[in-house]
C-alpha cells in the first residue's frame, strides 16, 4: 500500500511541478512588462496596469481560478478553456503581478547614479540595463523572489479547484476509495523536500551574488 | 579657437524657479576651468546639461566648431545623436556611480568593449581591439596610481581610490572635455588629497576640464580660469589666482569671505 500511494502522490506531484515550472517561465518574463508598464511615464498605461495589479492582488488566486475557466462559458456562452490551460493562464497573471512588484522594487531601489554613468560613457539605454543595471536588480530582488516561489511551489494545490489533480487532489482519492487519512499527511514531504531544495539553490544563488555591494 | 562654446545657456525645472539664466561659457584647448559657487547656484545643473542629463531650454552647446545641440531645434537632442555626442564629454561624479559588480579594470573597460563592437572591422579584429583596450585600462588605472588595486571591486576600495577608478573610467573614452562636479565632496577629508592629485596631474598634462570643486585652494593652484556662479548667472570670472584672492565683485567676496569663516 506505501508504495502504491507514494507512486501516484509522485505522480500527482509531477502535474505540480509542472505548472510551478511553467508558470515561472510565462511569469517571469510577463512580471518584467508589467513592472515597466507600471513605471511608464506614459500616465493611461500606467494607471490601466496599476489598477490591473491591484485587481489581481486584491482578489483569492482561487476565485481568479474559477472565473477563469467558467467565466468566458458563463458570460459570453463560449467554450471552455481546458481545464489545465485555465490553470496556467490565472497562476501566470496572478504570479506575474507579484513578481512584478518585486521587479518594480528591485529596479527602482538602484540609484540613479547608475544608470547616469552608463549614459555619460555613451552605453545604449539597453546596454545599460542588461550591462550594468540587471545583475544588481537581481541580487536584491532574489529574497523575496525565494519567497515568492516557495509560496508558488503550495499555492499549485488550488489547481484542484477546477479538477486538475496534483498531489493533493491524489491523495484525497485515498480518503475517498480507501478511508485512508495519511496519503493526505504524506503530501507534506514531497512540498518539504521540494521547497528545501529550492531554498538550497537560492541559498547557493545569494552566495554566487556575494562577490558586490548593491 | 575655443574647443568648447555655450551660449545662452538657460533651464528651468519648473517655471517660476529659472537654474540657469543664460550662461556664456568658453573654453580653450588644453585649459582649466574651476567652477566655484554656493549650493543652488547652477553650477552642477550647468555640468549635466554640457553632458546631455538635463535639456536646456534654450541656448547652444558647440564642441570644436560643431553644434552639439541647439535647444531651439529638437532634431539636435534625439536620443540615438545625443549618445555619441555624449562622447565629447567625461563625466566624474560626487558619488563616484562606479559599477559594483564589475572590478576596478573592468568598470575602466566596459563601455568601451561595448563601443568597439559598433566598429566596423570588429568581426575580424575583434582580439586586437580588445587586448588594446584591456592594455589602455591598465595603463589609466598606473596612472591613477592603482596598478595593483585592478582586480578589486568597488566596495573594496576607499573613497579616495573609487573615485580615481571613476576618473581613469571616463578618460577610458578619450573625452575632449573631462567634467567633475564636486569630486572630493564624498570623500572623507583625509581622502580628497589623493584625488586632488591626480586632477592635478592631469591639468598638467593639459587636460581640458572644468571642475566644480568647494577647494578653493586647488582651484587657486591648478585651475587656469576660475568661475563665479550665483543664482544661474556667472558673476565673475578671470584668471584662478585673481578671482579667489583679490574679487572684483561684492557678490563674489561676500561668497569666498563666508568660506574662509567657515
Amino acid at each position: 500500500m506505501f508504495w502504491s500511494v507514494t507512486a501516484s502522490l509522485l505522480e500527482g506531484f509531477g502535474m505540480t511541478l509542472k505548472i510551478f515550472v511553467l508558470t515561472l517561465v510565462f511569469a517571469i518574463p510577463l512580471g518584467l512588462l508589467i513592472s515597466f508598464g507600471a513605471m511608464s511615464k506614459f500616465r493611461p498605461l500606467k494607471w490601466l496596469i496599476k489598477t490591473f495589479v491591484w485587481i489581481i492582488r486584491g482578489t483569492p488566486l482561487m476565485l481568479q481560478l474559477i472565473i477563469i475557466y467558467f467565466g468566458p462559458g458563463l458570460l459570453f456562452d463560449w467554450e471552455l478553456l481546458p481545464r489545465f490551460a485555465a490553470v496556467m493562464v490565472a497562476f501566470v497573471i496572478n504570479y506575474a503581478c507579484y513578481f512584478s512588484e518585486i521587479f518594480r522594487g528591485g529596479i527602482e531601489a538602484i540609484p540613479k547614479g547608475q544608470y547616469e554613468a552608463g549614459q555619460v560613457l555613451g552605453m545604449t539605454k539597453s546596454q545599460i540595463f542588461f550591462k550594468v543595471l540587471l545583475l544588481q536588480v537581481i541580487k536584491r530582488i532574489v529574497p523575496p523572489m525565494s519567497n515568492e516561489i516557495i509560496t508558488l511551489v503550495k499555492d499549485t494545490a488550488l489547481a484542484r479547484t477546477i479538477s486538475v489533480y496534483e498531489i493533493i487532489w491524489n491523495a484525497q482519492v485515498y480518503i475517498k476509495s480507501a478511508g485512508l487519512i495519511w496519503p493526505l499527511f504524506y503530501t507534506g514531504v514531497y512540498y518539504l523536500v521540494f521547497c528545501g531544495i529550492l531554498t538550497l539553490l537560492f541559498g547557493y544563488l545569494e552566495r554566487k551574488l556575494d562577490y558586490f555591494r548593491v | 579657437m575655443a574647443i568648447l562654446e555655450i551660449s545662452n545657456l538657460q533651464k528651468s525645472f519648473d517655471k517660476d524657479t529659472p537654474v540657469l539664466r543664460g550662461i556664456d561659457l568658453s573654453l580653450e584647448q588644453g585649459e582649466t576651468v574651476a567652477i566655484i559657487g554656493s549650493s543652488g547656484s547652477g553650477k552642477t545643473t550647468l555640468l549635466r546639461c554640457i553632458n546631455f542629463l538635463e535639456t536646456p531650454d534654450q541656448g547652444t552647446i558647440r564642441v570644436g566648431g560643431e553644434t552639439l545641440l541647439d535647444a531651439s531645434d529638437r532634431r539636435t537632442y534625439k536620443e540615438s545623436e545625443i549618445r555619441k555626442k555624449r562622447l565629447h564629454f567625461g563625466l566624474v561624479f560626487q558619488s563616484f556611480n562606479l559599477f559594483p559588480q564589475y572590478t576596478a579594470l573592468e568598470n575602466v573597460t566596459l563601455a568601451s568593449l561595448l563601443l568597439a563592437k559598433e566598429a566596423p572591422d570588429y568581426q575580424s579584429h575583434h582580439k586586437e581591439l580588445t587586448a588594446a583596450i584591456w592594455e589602455k585600462g591598465r595603463t589609466l588605472l598606473r596612472q591613477v596610481g592603482l596598478a595593483e588595486k585592478q582586480d578589486l571591486y568597488p566596495h573594496q576600495l576607499s573613497g579616495g581610490q573609487q573615485q580615481r577608478v571613476a576618473i581613469a573610467r571616463a578618460l577610458a573614452q578619450n573625452p575632449d572635455i573631462l567634467c567633475f562636479d564636486e569630486p572630493t565632496s564624498a570623500l572623507d577629508p583625509e581622502l580628497t588629497g589623493e584625488v586632488l592629485k591626480v586632477i592635478r596631474g592631469l591639468a598638467e598634462q593639459k587636460t581640458t576640464m572644468i571642475i566644480v570643486t568647494h577647494e578653493m585652494a586647488f582651484a587657486r593652484d591648478v585651475a587656469d580660469r576660475v568661475i563665479f556662479m550665483d543664482e544661474g548667472v556667472i558673476v565673475e570670472e578671470g584668471p584662478a589666482k585673481q578671482v579667489i584672492s583679490h574679487p572684483q565683485q561684492e557678490r563674489t567676496r561676500q561668497f569666498l569671505a563666508r568660506f574662509q569663516g567657515a
